[in-house]
């Protein structure tokens, strides 16, 4: 599995992205995004922020899971208090087959399983705490772009943790 | 007074005499300054310490009347390890609740550390990744002009400097103080 993360600020702008690969299961914690791919992630993640933005109003919870899902890519999303997005695209190494009736509880092979959608929770969570503590550094303003490497480092520490 | 007594004398003011306040207030309204002063002198870092010096001399001044009303302490330190721990153990104590280790003395006994485990100021504080903020700027500097500004009140000319800060990556949080004389009380100009 392959993680693309980005936090997306409230005028739609980027604030902070970083990819990373699975933990679990004797992954090396790399990601495994082809070249193209690259490129695309970013494209997927924003085209999924009309549906966040549909679904964000609805449950009154700040952890949307699984919003949207674009072949092989599958995006969760967690906003914060003050409208700061949070978006996961995770990308399993093979393709789930879409008439799955065996349904694994591995974190890699099933994007969408309960399983799957507490490790992201969790570290959603995390991440979320983390934002907290950055972005109350007196230097931060809203909607700027972070730079800190710790943020970095406990957004990649989080990711090993969880996924 | 010793400074096991010191310690015992600034634990019970602060339980009972001491109004609080959030230490996130204190920490965002710090924080503010130091970032405004930055702005205003355009990361001109030397000159954002020597304005946060000069702002804690100010409130030093005023402050160590403060000090001494609520640690009633109407006494002269012996000497300056005494005052040392008074610092430490009764006035970061009352005033921000917390203790920095006094340590490092010179053999003259006219220069120490403190070394700040905790600072209230500095949590959640990232320094700008400009390049020299990391070289530069004393982001808790209003303290070295606090130390200055009340020990002058009460006789003493020192000088005060941070060493390290843990926001610059360093270990630890070190403030270097050293007594530079004891002023002497100045007679009034002769009538003649």
């Amino acid at each position: 599995m392959s993680y693309y993360f980005a936090i997306v600020g409230t005028q739609d702008n980027l604030l902070f992205e970083h990819e990373f690969g699975t933990s679990k299961q004797g992954g090396d914690g790399q990601p495994r995004f082809s070249e193209q791919a690259r490129h695309m992630n970013q494209f997927i993640v924003h085209s999924s922020l009309d549906i966040v933005e549909e679904v964000q109003w609805g449950g009154g919870q700040m952890y949307l899971k699984c919003v949207d899902k674009f072949f092989n890519n599958y995006v969760s999303c967690f906003v914060t208090g003050g409208n700061v997005k949070f978006l996961l695209l995770h990308q399993p190494t093979t393709p789930v087959p879409t008439a799955s009736t065996r349904s694994s509880t591995s974190i890699g092979a099933n994007p969408t399983s309960p399983q799957t959608e507490e490790a992201i929770k969790n570290f959603m969570l995390e991440v979320y705490e983390n934002w907290v503590k950055t972005i109350m550094s007196p230097f931060y303003r809203v909607n700027m772009e972070v730079s800190s490497p710790v943020f970095r480092q406990r957004v990649a520490a989080a990711g090993r943790k969880y996924l | 007074m010793s400074a096991n007594k010191a310690a015992r004398v600034g634990e019970e003011i602060w339980k009972g005499r001491i109004d609080k306040v959030n230490a996130e207030l204190v920490t965002l309204t710090y924080g503010t300054i130091v970032a405004q002063l930055c702005k205003d002198f355009e990361a001109d870092y030397v000159e954002v310490n020597k304005q946060l010096d000069r702002m804690g001399y100010n409130i030093g001044l005023r402050l160590i009347e403060d000090y001494l009303a609520k640690s009633n302490t109407m006494r002269r330190c012996s000497n300056f390890r005494e005052t040392a721990d008074m610092i430490a153990k009764v006035g970061f104590k009352i005033f921000l609740n917390i203790t920095p280790t006094v340590t490092n003395w010179t053999s003259d006994s006219k220069q120490f550390s403190l070394v700040f485990e905790e600072n209230p100021l500095a949590d959640f504080v990232e320094l700008p990744d400009d390049g020299r903020a990391q070289d530069e700027l004393w982001y808790s500097n209003i303290f070295c002009g606090v130390l200055r500004g009340a020990l002058e009140m009460v006789q003493m000319q020192v000088e005060a400097h941070f060493i390290s800060d843990v926001l610059r990556g360093n270990d630890t949080t070190e403030m270097r103080v050293s007594l530079i004389r004891y002023i002497d009380d100045e007679l009034p100009p002769e009538d003649d």
